[in-house]
């Protein structure tokens, strides 16, 4: 009979408790995914018990204040603070989405934070998107045309057609939606999933672009874009509000109309 | 010391930063043959341009106004209070044209105008005329330009395949015995390598330092390290005392919302519901400069004018503005107000406070981006190869205030200068001299003193002491009594680097350790800041001065320069502010009383 055995280090064990020392009325804890490259050890849960009332409204807000006061070895990425560099995406409650913009008081009960989903972890909340960001390069994700512009001029492009990269250009690679496709934790070395799906579609859509037909060629492979089931976890925890889901059908709906 | 795996790479240049102006230069270098090494310590989207919003400036004229560089330029040079260098002024803003329009070219996607020309809004302190009314010279991409800039400068690095190091933190230059820069040691967050890169130029373009405060719009990694390690290799710091605070940082949070919402007609309003800008800027009204618009708010909270419970904010209004244009023009800080306050902007006012946000100095350099030092009488004296872009570097084009719109402006003319510049200078796959071992040993025994650190105070709570006392003593106003005080505190406080201690011994992404050597790199510049803001004995732009209200042409028209040792004492200078032109195509702009 088959045995089957875990991979290593996928056992989450419970670690440290840092409890709240001083009497405090409104407080929270926090549950934190640790795990260090260093030893051999296990990933754990640290857990740290804050008081509301001496924190900012954010849960990066909470994550800074545990580094700063409470246990400097925690580890995260974070930069801008207001949901525009897309550094600080992580699992929080269950949901990927940037620690910046996740209100603290809209998590009921203890606040579970891990790193975004299957991928390898560098250290505690910190994942590796190397490979994310060799498919986002992939895709030539920059303006090709066949014609030059007019010496020292602009291209023209009218407000009409510029709409059509509204809700495009505006992501910030945070890859929370890939990391939260299941076609993706299951294919993710040649599905390329939906940020990099939704930049390649806003190069598809600019106006100014004339590469179209050999952008939907390159596409237009069993993994690469049709592992898309449709499953719309990434429309549903996007940060910013954006339709990756929705881009990735408009693209499967131009290779219709190739054909 | 810890016996370290050193990594050697060589390159013809070596850009420190991946903001818009380290990877304009970047980019300019590469498509131009150099073998050019990007380093940075976040993944380039992530650097601080992401967060610019409002426009970039130049005079494309598309508005139908007759607008004009020389309308720029001038715009520029009062701005900047007579600070400003008039020759790297007329360059940035001759250079605005062609460099924006590169931009479009690249796929920024810009906003349009029903003619399908880029969209430009009006933004503070930018006139026709020479101020006799408002400009429309902002190009904008919605309320989110700097991301839309910097991705696009991203993606067309990739186009070129320019080769990045993500991720690494850059620890100190490499300089030979003659003062020539020769590069740069880095140390990989992802596996704790030591990288020695040797370059024929560094290009540092490695940001502000709007960290040394407490409260400011500035992102978490604005430290510095560019001008900190400048100060290390024995070079001067220029004009630092002059520190923008921004009108709109939301009140509490201290996130931006542009002054591109006071371009689409948002306004400013006191306790009493009165539109005061009118009182202090007639004229310009809401968008007059910025010095003079946080000012402006100060005085009304001082005088008991401001809003809220405690009366000390004041509100932004926009719900006078069709919901439409608001989702169309602005939808990023509409986005921003209604995470950060709770309010609908459609409906409510945003409760606002002036906020630290852009640092006028910084590494003084000449116009083609090579940095300069006075060397006796010798004001403009180069240092050979280093250069220095973006705000990290002191052109100065900003002067004692920067306009609205300059920043992202800079970063690109610059870094494409810088990027022209050493395709002139350095001979490509020329040869690299080798480097004393002493030079390397002793940027690792810092390194070492820190990553060992077992002292009791930790990192967080010296920053935070010095923060609360630049936030103090280096504010929206200044006198002789505040300011000695933070000279007093800022050297108290930086005395507690010697007993710091860090938790994390790992080489694998310490940020405990990367946060610790940021600080040492901001703490080296708030007292920078501190001491030149005391020596300072007038008031212009950004530097407010109760004791001396007055603009003082005769004796303070010139650039502070301060050095700072190992022992962190400074040393104090001077150069001369540029009153020339660069052409005889626009005359020299001769200082004026500086009314909006």
């Amino acid at each position: 009979m088959a045995e089957f055995a875990l991979p290593k280090h996928s056992k989450i064990v419970k670690g440290i408790d840092y409890p709240l020392n001083n009497e405090a009325e409104n407080t929270k804890k926090i549950n934190v995914y640790r795990w260090s490259p260093d030893d051999d050890e296990n990933p754990r849960i640290d857990s740290y018990t804050i008081d509301l009332d001496q924190c900012g409204p954010m849960v990066l807000d909470a994550l800074i204040k545990i580094k700063q006061e409470i246990d400097s070895s925690l580890t995260f990425r974070r930069s801008c603070r207001e949901g525009i560099c897309g550094s600080c995406s992580m699992n929080i409650d269950g949901t990927n989405t940037l620690a910046c913009l996740k209100s603290i008081d809209d998590v009921k009960g203890d606040i579970n934070i891990y790193p975004l989903p299957h991928m390898e972890v560098i250290k505690d909340l910190v994942p590796d998107l190397s490979k994310a960001y060799e498919q986002l390069t992939s895709v030539k994700p920059w303006l090709q045309s066949k014609s030059d512009p007019e010496k020292g001029k602009s291209r023209k492009q009218s407000p009409k057609e510029r709409e059509k990269i509204d809700g495009l250009w505006e992501c910030v690679l945070c890859f929370s939606c890939s990391t939260s496709c299941p076609s993706y934790w299951w294919n993710g070395d040649k599905y390329l999933g939906p940020a990099v799906l939704l930049q390649a579609y806003r190069w598809i859509a600019d106006s100014r672009d004339e590469n179209t037909e050999q952008r939907l060629e390159e596409l237009e492979d069993s993994f690469k874009l049709y592992r898309c089931h449709t499953i719309m976890n990434c429309t549903k925890t996007c940060p910013k509000g954006l339709n990756p889901a929705k881009a990735i059908g408009e693209i499967k709906k131009l290779q219709l109309e190739r054909k | 010391m810890s016996e370290y795996e050193i990594v050697d790479h060589e390159h013809d240049v070596v850009v420190v930063g991946a903001g818009g102006a380290g990877l304009r230069a970047t980019l300019g270098m590469v498509s131009g043959g150099l073998k050019t090494a990007c380093i940075t310590k976040v993944f380039p989207t992530r650097s601080h341009t992401v967060a610019a919003q409002g426009g970039i400036g130049a005079a494309l004229n598309n508005m139908g106004e007759n607008d004009s560089w020389q309308f720029h330029m001038y715009d520029t040079v009062k701005g900047s209070d007579w600070l400003g260098d008039q020759d790297a002024i007329e360059y940035m803003c001759k250079e605005a044209i062609p460099s924006v329009t590169e931009l479009e070219n690249f796929g920024v996607p810009f906003s349009r105008t029903e003619d399908g020309e880029v969209y430009q809004r009006p933004f503070g302190g930018h006139t026709l005329d020479y101020g006799k009314k408002m400009a429309r010279r902002a190009c904008a991409a919605a309320d989110r330009t700097g991301h839309a800039i910097l991705h696009t400068l991203y993606q067309q690095c990739l186009k070129y395949q320019a080769e990045f190091f993500v991720e690494y933190i850059a620890l100190d230059l490499l300089m030979d015995d003659n003062g020539k820069c020769v590069g740069v040691l880095a140390l990989c967050m992802d596996d704790g390598k030591i990288h020695r890169f040797r370059g024929h130029q560094t290009v540092l373009a490695t940001g502000g330092y709007g960290r040394v405060y407490f409260s400011c719009t500035s992102a978490h990694t604005c430290t510095g390290d560019g001008n900190a390690m400048v100060l290390r290799a024995g070079l001067p710091l220029q004009d630092m005392e002059f520190v923008q605070f921004h009108p709109t940082g939301v009140y509490g949070a201290g996130v931006l919302i542009t002054e591109g919402s006071r371009g689409e007609g948002g306004y400013l309003t006191n306790s009493e519901g009165e539109r005061f800008m009118e009182r202090y800027a007639p004229t310009a009204k809401d968008l007059a400069s910025r010095d003079v618009v946080s000012r402006s708010m100060t005085i009304e909270i001082n005088e008991g004018r401001g809003v809220g419970p405690n009366k000390d904010h004041i509100f932004m209004h926009l719900e006078h503005i069709d919901p439409a244009t608001l989702q169309m023009r602005l939808p990023g800080i509409s986005e921003t107000a209604k995470i950060f306050c709770g309010v609908d902007v459609t409906k409510e006012p945003i409760p606002v406070l002036p906020t630290v946000h852009y640092n006028m100095g910084g590494i003084p350099t000449n116009y083609h981006g090579e940095v300069v030092t006075r060397k006796g009488n010798d004001q403009d004296a180069v240092v050979s190869g280093l250069m220095a872009i973006g705000e990290a570097a002191c052109v100065s084009v900003h002067g004692a205030n920067r306009l609205g719109t300059n920043s992202l402006l800079d970063i690109v003319v610059f870094g494409r200068a810088a990027a022209q510049r050493a395709l002139k200078t350095v001979e490509k796959g020329s040869a690299h001299v080798p480097l004393p071992k002493r030079v390397t040993d002793k940027i690792l025994a810092r390194l070492d003193k820190v990553r060992y650190s077992n002292g009791d105070i930790s990192v967080g709570e010296v920053r935070n002491s010095m923060q609360n006392a630049m936030q103090k003593h280096a504010a929206v106003f200044r006198s002789n009594i505040s300011m000695e005080e933070g000279v007093q505190k800022v050297d108290t406080i930086s005395k507690g680097m010697d007993n710091i201690g860090i938790k994390d011994r790992s080489m694998i992404f310490n940020t405990d350790l990367v946060e610790a050597l940021e600080l040492e790199n901001l703490m080296q510049q708030a007292i920078v800041t501190m001491k030149s803001a005391d020596q300072r004995k007038e008031s212009r732009g950004a530097h407010s001065h109760e004791d001396y209200p007055e603009r003082d042409d005769k004796n303070w028209m010139k650039h502070t320069i301060m050095w700072l040792n190992e022992k962190n004492k400074t040393k104090l200078d001077y150069r001369d502010v540029h009153l020339n032109t660069l052409t005889n195509e626009v005359a020299s702009i001769p200082p004026a009383a500086r009314v909006y």
